[in-house]
């Protein structure tokens, strides 16, 4: 679903490269979770996969298409197969709960009749049933998380991008949006999770892959973490 | 549902943005009204050189009742003193200067008053007796007007000979002026103009910026990021294009229709209605300057 072949990002000459000739598969349906402490390249690998920067050496795949060779008219196209989910939710203040969702469909030009059907639906897979017309700052973090994976998810991508979503949030929120996320993997959705939180990888036992200045440093197929010690203990 | 959509957006731009919007209105409303009266000063030239151009020949006119030129003493043109004169202007020794010679009687003098005057009050109140007779002499060379005029101004029956070249470009280079300094003026309020739309676009983008993240994040399209922006620009510039052909309008009915052509009652004027073929071109000048500039804006400060 997601190939890295030997990716170099570099932001400018003289720093060292964010990623540094990193090869990687994601297949489909997998849960992966991406750690390594800040700074390490896991924003970038997100950044990459949704074509928001070019990969300096190297190519990104996606779902079989190498997306430099994407051209610039058909990105929205590569990002509507790819839900995004943020540590600051980026929810818009001003709209309802449901409002909120229904927008990632307005945008790409969805009917009035389907959204009234979807929203709904995906409202209660987050676990968010009844609170359609909340306004963001009514809700809790967490539920305002709930939101924004419902936003990312409502267009059925197949791969569901989380970049440090439980950051914000206590560690039995986290839990609650943990359960989510990979309900939603076992709806087929792969799940690819930044994260540096080592209790919530340690629970979940997936893949586990760590990122140290830009290099895999490991790859384990139901890993652990124990946070910028970096020491391995399986 | 995405026409729906990107209407609701223009319309919460608009509101967020309203007083850098109606700005915007404003500036492109004194822009194009400037544009315009250029236009307008242009269309007056062209109403009177269409009908005089071609016609500008030297007019020998022949005497009528109240002539009052000592060749006209004794009185109205009679049919020999006419007959003189236009055997003389085909004779042999004017034949290198005159090209064709028309006659044009009190009649068809009076016929081409109207048409020329159909916009003046002045036409009902003419008889063709009040007009002269006249000798229509187009020559070989223009310039050579002179000869004309020594050798027929002092015959008996000639009350004048008048080249109006001189008389009609004298009010063209006024006009030209006119327009000249109207189309500057409109140069540097459009420069205004296009400034204010980049800097609203500028401020209606920063402050949309969490929505078009969002947008582009979830795959909308290009069209549908930044058509709400650009037709923000456009629409306020069309409302000034408006604005500014009401007022051309209105101006030319008080001014020209109102006041002008009664007090100028022997020159010919445009109409209030010729005003509004102005119109489309001002849109459509309005929608594309707003259009391009806001283009032009958003490729800097809106990621797609």
């Amino acid at each position: 679903m997601i190939r890295f072949d030997n990716v170099t990002k570099t932001y400018d000459q003289q720093s060292h490269p964010a990623l540094d000739a990193v090869s990687l598969d994601v297949d489909r349906g997998e849960f992966v979770f991406l750690v390594g402490a800040s700074g390490s390249g896991k924003s970038t690998f997100i950044r990459l996969v949704l074509k928001e920067d070019r990969a300096s050496r190297g190519a990104v795949y996606v779902a079989g298409q190498n997306v430099a060779n994407i051209p610039s008219w058909r990105v929205p196209r590569l990002r509507r197969g790819i839900g995004v989910v943020f540590q600051d939710f980026r929810l818009l203040p001003n709209k309802t709960v449901f409002a909120n969702v229904a927008f990632a469909m307005q945008v790409i030009g969805r009917s009035r009749a389907v959204i009234r059907e979807t929203v709904p639906d995906v409202l209660a897979t987050v676990g968010l049933e009844g609170k359609n017309n909340r306004m963001p700052h009514e809700l809790s973090g967490g539920e305002q998380q709930r939101v924004a994976i419902a936003r990312a998810i409502v267009n059925r991508p197949g791969i569901l991008l989380a970049d440090e979503p439980t950051g914000n949030l206590d560690p039995t929120t986290s839990m609650g949006i943990m359960k989510v996320l990979d309900r939603i993997n076992q709806n087929g959705t792969t799940v690819v999770m930044a994260t540096h939180d080592d209790d919530i990888v340690n629970t979940m036992r997936k893949r586990v892959v760590e990122l140290r200045s830009g290099s895999v440093v490991r790859d384990d197929a139901q890993g652990i973490y124990v946070g910028d010690a970096g020491a391995v203990v399986e | 549902m995405r026409l729906a959509f990107i209407l609701s957006e223009i319309g919460s731009g608009i509101r967020r943005n309203l007083s850098m919007v109606t700005s915007v209105i404003l500036v492109t409303f004194i822009s194009l009204t400037f544009v315009g009266a250029a236009g307008l000063f242009q269309l007056q030239i062209g109403q009177m050189k269409g009908y005089w151009y071609d016609r500008v020949q030297v007019t020998i006119y022949l005497c009528v009742d109240n002539s009052s030129e000592a060749s006209c003493a004794t009185g109205p043109v009679t049919e020999d003193q006419r007959a003189a004169i236009e055997a003389t202007l085909e004779s042999e020794q004017f034949a290198q200067y005159v090209d064709t010679v028309t006659y044009e009687s009190q009649e068809e003098a009076l016929g081409h008053f109207r048409d020329q005057f159909a916009n003046s009050p002045i036409v009902d109140s003419v008889t063709a007796d009040q007009l002269p007779e006249s000798f229509r002499v187009s020559l070989v060379d223009a310039e050579k007007y002179e000869v004309i005029d020594e050798a027929f101004s002092s015959e008996p029956g000639v009350d004048a000979v008048s080249d109006q070249r001189d008389f009609l470009e004298a009010i063209f280079r006024y006009m030209n002026w006119a327009s000249v300094v109207s189309l500057v003026i409109a140069g540097v309020m459009t420069f205004c103009a296009i400034l204010l739309i980049a800097t609203t676009i500028r401020l209606s983008a920063f402050s949309r910026r969490r929505e078009t993240g969002i947008m582009r994040l979830v795959g909308a399209s290009k069209a549908v990021i930044q058509l709400p922006f650009v037709l923000e620009g456009v629409i306020a510039a069309v409302i000034g294009a408006v604005l500014a052909s009401a007022t051309l309008w209105g101006a030319s009915k008080f001014l020209i229709d109102g006041w002008l052509v009664k007090t100028f009652p022997q020159t010919a004027f445009i109409s209030s209605q010729q005003v509004l073929i102005l119109v489309p071109a001002l849109i459509l000048l309005g929608a594309v300057l707003a259009g391009l500039s806001s283009l032009l804006t958003l490729r800097r400060y809106v990621k797609v």
